[in-house]
């Protein structure tokens, strides 16, 4: 089966047993939000970092698929592709 | 040989939470920062059962809020996978920051409350591990008008009363609540406290109330800082009287209260709401021990001239005899007191903005062990 993959910003990576990388495998397409429950689902601290306990993503956490920021396409309904890559990047905030 | 009486300091930053220990109150050994980049608005230390455990809210500007505790003074932190707190389904609402964590009576092991923003209480009875929502609160018809202070919508002072039966909540804004069992049901008491900014100025509800804390003593007594105005309550709320005379100022942040004496309580006045200075830039404390009937102004060993504010929870009290007193500035100094005020000494300078001090009386051997080090 084809999988996708989700690379992780280094800050995130001890929260994943200190993959830079997960994977989940899927046929076809599937959205952003299946992709991180499928990816955290081993990984709960990992996955309160993103996202909220209303599944919102925080605000300052972006998720990039084909270069784009997925709250420019359908937020977490945005969908992906077995073989595509997502990016997972902290935005630059704070000081 | 008996664990010597130890000494520990907890401060929680907009960068970080520094830990020190200290034998004599003199001289404290620091770690940190921990959580480097996160702020600590809210810091527990809870000596009960035997242990010293040390609980922070933690919030990260990308990653979010959390609960962490640590039972070996900072070596070691834990968080619980599914977080300490959330809000359960069907509630819309995720927690964004933990702003009191409130260890409650010796007689109540385990028991912990915590306050939040979105304004909520929430209750621990595993030593902070996970805590539920408080209903009565949540689900209060007053709720949607409750608003935010320019800190953000609080949920900052708890307060319980030795028996359990009588709780105090104070927010910003909305006031203070409270429940005569236990929690579960709520009522606004804010009469004499002033709402000047609104158009009634005299409200059930919808005051800024920074602060408050009880009487060591007497029961039925409480303090509080408001956003201009002190006062004390004797009836446990049901009236507020102001015992703002004799202070340089009205407006602040800090109200603490002695540990064991009756009429003992500490403010930090700021000249105002649009000037939130000390009063002539000159920093001090200010400490009652006749329930707000005359003040005493204590400010040796602070600085000449200091310009940052203290925040709410950026002082606390210890236990010992005779109490400390520790604050520190959004400038970053921490100071602390050995003799309820009368003198101050710097323990640390030039950190991020202090958000919240906490301070207790340890009988650990590995503070001990550290502070000897």
């Amino acid at each position: 089966m084809a999988e996708i993959s989700v690379v992780l910003p280094s800050v995130l990576q001890p929260l994943a047993g200190g993959q830079s990388y997960l994977t989940a495998p899927a046929d076809g397409t599937v959205t952003v939000g299946w992709l991180l429950d499928s990816v955290t689902g081993d990984y709960p601290v990992l996955a309160r970092r993103l996202r909220d306990e209303t599944g919102a993503l925080r605000r300052y956490v972006n998720i990039y698929v084909n270069g784009d920021e997925v709250r420019r396409l359908q937020g977490l309904d945005t969908e992906v592709a077995a073989g595509q890559e997502v990016l997972i990047i902290q935005s630059v905030a704070g000081g | 040989m008996a664990t010597p009486e130890s000494y520990v300091l907890a401060i929680g930053t907009k960068k970080g939470l520094w830990l020190a220990t200290s034998q004599d109150r003199k001289q404290w050994s620091f770690t940190g920062p921990h959580f480097l980049m996160s702020e600590i608005p809210s810091i527990g230390i809870d000596t009960r059962d035997g242990r010293t455990r040390i609980m922070v809210g933690v919030r990260s500007e990308h990653w979010g809020p959390t609960v962490a505790h640590s039972d070996d003074l900072g070596a070691t932190w834990t968080e619980p996978e599914h977080g300490a707190i959330k809000f359960p389904d069907g509630t819309d609402a995720a927690v964004e920051r933990i702003w009191q964590i409130y260890p409650d009576a010796e007689s109540r092991p385990g028991v912990v409350w915590a306050g939040a923003e979105p304004i909520s209480v929430w209750k621990s009875t595993d030593g902070g591990e996970h805590f539920e929502l408080n209903r009565g609160l949540w689900d209060h018809p007053h709720r949607s008008e409750w608003g935010a202070g320019y800190g953000g919508a609080a949920a900052h002072s708890i307060v319980v009363n030795p028996s359990g039966e009588n709780v105090h909540v104070a927010m910003s804004t909305g006031g203070v609540y409270r429940s005569l069992d236990g929690g579960s049901s709520w009522e606004p008491r804010n009469k004499g406290i002033s709402a000047y900014f609104m158009p009634d100025p005299n409200p059930e509800f919808g005051q800024c109330v920074h602060k408050i804390a009880a009487d060591a003593a007497v029961e039925g007594r409480l303090y509080a800082q408001n956003h201009h105005g002190v006062y004390r309550s004797d009836d446990n709320a049901e009236s507020w009287e102001s015992i703002a005379e004799g202070l340089p100022a009205d407006f602040g942040f800090v109200m603490l209260t002695h540990p064991r004496r009756a009429g003992t309580a500490w403010v930090i006045p700021l000249k105002a709401d649009g000037e939130r200075i000390p009063p002539e830039g000159k920093l001090a404390v200010h400490r009652t021990d006749d329930a707000g009937g005359t003040w005493k102004r204590l400010d040796a060993g602070l600085p000449q001239a200091e310009y940052n504010a203290v925040l709410r929870d950026a002082a606390a009290v210890d236990s010992a005899e005779p109490a400390g007193v520790y604050f520190g500035t959004r400038g970053g100094s921490v100071y602390a007191s050995a003799d309820e005020g009368e003198s101050f000494a710097e323990v640390a300078s030039h950190l991020p903005d202090v958000l919240c001090v906490r301070a207790a009386v340890v009988a650990d051997a590995r503070v001990a062990a550290t502070a000897s080090a």
